[in-house]
């Protein structure tokens, strides 16, 4: 579906993926708590979205016609700031400042205190809203901006996330596009055991929505789908894309225990052992 | 002022303000939930379609949307009734709003008991509690027309998030308008008691000062529509110079104005401090004035309270 894209570039964003998990393990490890599951599987979408995707000069974080990014899952802030601080906003050696007493990086986003983040969020169903104000905005003052907004699977539980998403279909906010991090769990288990949210496809396109499943670890896909949601000019696009939870590292991967809990020492090593090799934790 | 004047509606007055705001900044915009006939942001709506937002049924969210629109450098009024924008909406407005400092203006309509025969679901009484505890906030509780002309100009100007909480009932005009974020107004002198009052009950604590002063009693009456920031010297003065404070308001007693004036005066000063308004209870369908009056903020609970603060001063038998 999407445009070509030269095969060293995506062994480049896969690069710089496998790095920003590499500091999502030692950012939680250091902080002794946070969320490294949820920021592992949107690891990849948020490398495609920072580093390929959104039309953003970290020397003028506040031109006015750039791209926005909502992270609506706020939980999945060691993510970011691992990619801020490789996308030249960030110096690194904060990162080990996650959670700490005085630090910019919160435990959830604050947009008050980092350039960049454009909404401080946290509670679930809100981020989403944001964004669809501020594509709303955006199409009023008559900016090329495009809203980018990634939310979390337990978060479709949430009735203002519908809310939201019922705005965006009904104001046809073209400039929208809405991606869904489908890892299929939640702090206490799969969302389809505790409150299916399936068919979510069918229900972003019943929320007049453009929508688009692809697998959330293949750069090409994910690009594509991107380029295709740029096409898209008459409604937003909803991507559907299916994460792996904790991604990268075996002993996490699938399990929703790794949603709010951080890796021991011991395990922070062996998770970065399994992140040294291109391959990371398990075969595709 | 001392006599009441003439009724005005507080809504009518903000819409019409909302379209002078507007002619006056081409980037002001304003969202309402369903309810803009009510709220008066249907004036706006009818002179600038292009900027202005209903959203339908979907208070928590519209607090979200006019956040996300408000951080690229607009102003944004949202509007619905405050049951709704306050209560429905708390988490909402709290991190959307407020934790991001965003410019948003609330003007809630339909708060407190003069909501009348829809009953307790839509009566809250809880609103200025909940909005005075969240850091950031501006709370204004305008007492008249004129205050809400003035009010809802000042928040437009003053970066960041305001709560203004307006009443459905046409008032009494008391005031000649003259208002300041932070400021109380004292609407008539006096040293031998203060009554502190808010929206609705401006009036009344107006009339039983008058009174009063008929019998030789002299009663300062203090305006605090500036809830958040409040005028903390002013009412250290009341104290000072009066001794004792009975506070009037529409809300419940627990965490509204006389919360904030009892604890202010507690650490600062302490004089003898009563509360008039809605005891731990919810309210229930009625005329509203009447409610008003089987609530607990009938003329003759705050002539008893009056008398028995200037009991406890020593200044009457």
């Amino acid at each position: 579906m999407g445009e070509e894209i030269p095969a060293g570039r995506i062994a480049e964003l896969e690069a710089t993926a496998r790095e920003i998990r590499r500091d999502i393990i030692r950012m939680t490890a250091a902080a002794g708590s946070g969320q490294p599951g949820g920021s592992l599987s949107v690891t990849d979408l948020l490398t495609a979205l920072l580093f390929e995707e959104l039309r953003i000069d970290p020397k003028n974080p506040d031109a006015p016609d750039r791209d926005r990014l909502v992270l609506s899952k706020g939980h999945a802030a060691p993510a970011l700031y691992a990619a801020l601080s490789h996308r030249g906003y960030l110096p690194p050696e904060e990162l080990l400042t996650l959670r700490q007493f005085g630090s910019r990086l919160q435990g959830f986003v604050d947009r008050r205190h980092l350039p960049f983040v454009e909404a401080s969020t946290g509670g679930l169903g809100q981020g989403i809203g944001m964004a669809v104000g501020m594509a709303l905005d955006a199409r009023l003052a008559g900016r090329s901006s495009r809203i980018y907004a990634v939310i979390g699977d337990g978060e479709c539980q949430a009735g203002p996330t519908w809310e939201a998403l019922m705005a965006g279909g009904h104001f046809r906010l073209s400039n929208l596009v809405v991606l869904l991090d489908r890892n299929g769990l939640e702090t206490e288990g799969s969302t389809e055991s505790i409150l299916g949210i399936e068919p979510i496809t069918d229900k972003f396109r019943a929320f007049r929505y453009h929508t688009l499943e692809i697998d959330g670890h293949d750069f090409r896909q994910i690009l594509g789908a991107l380029a295709e949601a740029r096409r898209t000019t008459d409604v937003p696009t909803a991507i559907v894309a299916r994460t792996v939870k904790g991604k990268g590292v075996s002993f996490m991967e699938g399990k929703s225990a790794w949603h709010g809990k951080a890796p021991s020492r011991a395990e922070a090593e062996q998770a970065l052992r399994e992140l040294e090799s291109p391959s990371g934790g398990s075969p595709r | 002022m001392s006599a009441p004047g003439k009724r005005e509606s507080l809504r009518e007055a903000y819409g019409k303000v909302l379209v002078e705001l507007g002619e006056r900044d081409p980037n002001l915009v304003v969202f309402d939930s369903d309810l803009s006939g009510s709220t008066r942001t249907i004036l706006f709506g009818q002179k600038f379609p292009d900027r202005f937002f209903n959203v339908g049924v979907m208070e928590s969210t519209m607090m979200t949307m006019a956040a996300g629109m408000s951080l690229s450098g607009r102003t944004v009024f949202a509007s619905s009734f405050a049951i709704f924008a306050a209560g429905q909406s708390y988490n909402y407005v709290r991190q959307s709003i407020c934790y991001n400092h965003a410019n948003v203006k609330i003007v809630a309509t339909h708060g407190g008991l003069l909501v009348g025969a829809d009953g307790a679901t839509h009566q809250i009484v809880e609103d200025i509690g909940l909005m005075r505890g969240l850091p950031g906030m501006t709370v204004i509780v305008p007492a008249d027309a004129p205050t809400t002309r003035t009010a809802v100009r000042a928040v437009a100007e003053r970066p960041g998030p305001a709560y203004v909480r307006l009443t459905p009932e046409d008032l009494p005009v008391v005031t000649d308008g003259r208002f300041t974020i932070g400021k109380a107004n004292e609407l008539r002198g006096g040293s031998d008691l203060t009554f502190v009052a808010v929206g609705s009950m401006v009036a009344r604590a107006l009339e039983v000062a008058e009174e009063l002063g008929q019998v030789g009693v002299s009663v300062r009456v203090l305006d605090l529509a500036s809830v958040k920031p409040f005028d903390e010297p002013a009412l250290l003065r009341a104290a000072r110079d009066t001794g004792a404070i009975l506070v009037l308001e529409e809300h419940s007693v627990l965490t509204g104005v006389g919360a904030l004036v009892a604890s202010t005066t507690a650490e600062n000063y302490p004089v003898p401090v009563r509360r008039v308004g809605v005891p731990d209870l919810f309210g229930e369908s009625g005329e509203p004035w009447a409610l008003l009056d089987r609530y607990g903020m009938s003329k003759e609970r705050v002539r008893e309270e009056a008398w028995e603060l200037l009991r406890a001063r020593g200044k009457v038998q």
